[in-house]
Formats: C-alpha cells, structure tokens, sequence
C-alpha cells in the first residue's frame, strides 16, 4: 500500500471561500463526531469542570493562530490589524465565515466595562449537538471556541481572557479583554 | 562584508531560524564580523517593535542602518519578525524574497505539531529558504 506524501511546503494553500469551487468543506456530523470524541477524551482525564474548559481552550488555542496566519496570507493584503476594534471585527466576521460558514451574529461591546466585549452566535456549531448533564451544570463546551478566539488576538498581540457563556434566548458566546 | 546576507527568523523570545547566505561559497567569515552582524541584526528588534505598531503594513522595509549594512524586516499577523541583515539590495527583490518565505512559514505552521513560537528545526524548509534567497537576493 502506497501513498503520495507531499511535502507540506509544497501543497498550496488555497484562495479561501471567494471562488466557488476552491473552499473544501467537512460535514457538520464528522466535525460534531470528531469533537464529541475530543471532549470525551478530555473528560475521561480530569477531576473538574474548570480544567476540562481549560483544556478545550487550549485545544482551540493552536487553532485560532493557524486560522490568523492562513487568513492574513490567504487575504493577499500584506496588512496586519493593529487597532483593537478592527481586529475584533476581522475575528466575527473572517474568522467566523471561514471556520462555520457565516459571520457571528453580532459583535457587542459591554457597558459595565470599557475592555470587554461580546461575539454573539446564536448556534454554534460546538454545542449544537451536546447535552450537558446537570452535574456539570456551569460547562461550556464552547470553550474551544473561545480558545480559537483567544489563540487569534494573543497571536496578533492583543492579550485577551475569552469565557464562553449562554444567555436564555440566544446563545451568547465569548467575552473577551 | 555587504556580501554576506544574515536571515534570522524572530519571535517572542528567541530566534526560531537564522541562515546565512554567503555569496561566496568555501570561505568562512571572521568570527568578530559573525557577531557583529548578529548584534547589528539584534539590537534592530527594539526599532522593529516600536514600528510595529504605527503601520498596518507587513513589509517594513528598512529599520535600521549601521556602517554599511542595512536591516529590512517583515512581520507576520501573528507578530513573528523575518529580519535580513543586508548591505543593500533592491526594495523589490527584498520583498519578493520575504513573500515567498512568509508563504513557506505559514505553511509549515499548518502542521498541527509545530508549536508556535519555538524554533524551526524542519530541514526542507531551511532547503527551501535558501533555494529562495538564491533566487531573489543574489
């Protein structure tokens, strides 16, 4: 049995979700699958519910830093954010669009405080499919989102805590300082 | 030696990959000139650090002159420095050069297991860099 292994430095990087054909999608059922087993795996290993939430972060922590190198390549513009607000803007809407297929519903700033701020999506993708039983009542399986958020703004050099919360009516999500 | 090109690949806390390119092959530079080149090229990171934050762009073209040489850097979004050490090349060829590094390095940090922020061990990418450096910068 033999198979081509490529290089990774040679394979190309693709053009993003402009050009129809280009943007290769996963199912939404592998993924929900894929990341059931993740938390599984990660719960089969801790004793609480912080440190399971930590470890999905950091699960989504390296992936929020590949997701801002390959979209800042990807966008051809050789330009970096470097204003808060514009870089929060380009994580609701390109990182968004690029990782679920649509921009986060809205991207909120806290009146209570002047740093933090709230990316609402009212579905995301992570907690659609998990209960979560009511002896981990505080869990937040969006935890992984919230590590890709931060693993983006610590990247770009904005140090930022990111907590995944849900508020009754719409799903919130993210806070980030 | 304005012949002797210094790349060194910076993050947070350390250099994650040096190279030089020496247009003449078989000769070994003096020690004393190594150093001075890593000390010139080091001590240009201050000034890369306070530019960093007044421009949008990633190509920051020249930071820092000394003597002859000249330090040109490149940031990437997640703020990790390319920076040459150079004794005068061509805006344009300089660039170019840091375009095709920058789309080797964002493809090595595709790799899941490369951690981000440490040093760059991958011997077909030192392979590749050279190959570009020989392509744009002699």
């Amino acid at each position: 049995m033999s198979r081509n292994t490529t290089n990774i430095l040679d394979r190309p990087l693709g053009r993003g979700a402009l050009r129809g054909g280009d943007q290769s999608s996963v199912s939404l059922s592998a993924f929900a699958y894929l990341y059931s087993e993740l938390v599984q795996y990660h719960q089969s290993r801790v004793a609480s519910i912080s440190e399971l939430e930590r470890r999905l972060e950091h699960s989504g922590y390296g992936v929020g830093l590949r997701m801002l190198e390959l979209l800042a390549y990807r966008a051809r513009e050789s330009k970096r954010e470097i204003r808060l607000m514009s870089m929060l803007q380009f994580v609701s809407s390109n990182v968004w669009k690029s990782l679920f297929g649509k921009a986060a519903d809205s991207l909120e700033r806290s009146i209570d405080h002047a740093d933090e701020f709230m990316i609402v999506d009212y579905e995301p993708i992570t907690s659609t499919f998990v209960s979560v039983p009511s002896d981990l009542g505080q869990l937040s399986v969006d935890a992984y989102i919230s590590g890709i958020i931060a693993g983006v703004l610590e990247g770009s050099g904005f140090p930022a805590r990111v907590t995944a919360h849900s508020v009754a009516v719409e799903e919130g999500e993210g806070g980030g300082r | 030696m304005s012949t002797v090109l210094l790349f060194v690949i910076v993050g947070k806390n350390e250099p994650l990959f040096e190279a030089e390119f020496n247009k003449v092959p078989g000769s070994t530079t003096q020690d004393s000139v190594t150093r001075q080149n890593y000390f010139v090229l080091h001590s240009a990171i201050d000034l890369v650090e306070k530019a960093a934050w007044t421009t949008s762009n990633m190509y920051l073209k020249v930071v820092d002159k000394v003597n002859h040489q000249q330090v040109s850097t490149f940031l990437t979004a997640g703020n990790i420095k390319f920076m040459l050490l150079h004794g005068g090349r061509s805006e344009d060829s300089i660039k170019n050069f840091f375009t095709d590094v920058y789309e080797l390095y964002v493809k090595l940090s595709m790799n899941p297991f490369y951690k981000y922020d440490t040093p760059i061990t991958s011997k077909s990418f030192d392979t590749r860099v050279r190959a570009v450096a020989r392509r744009y910068l002699s």
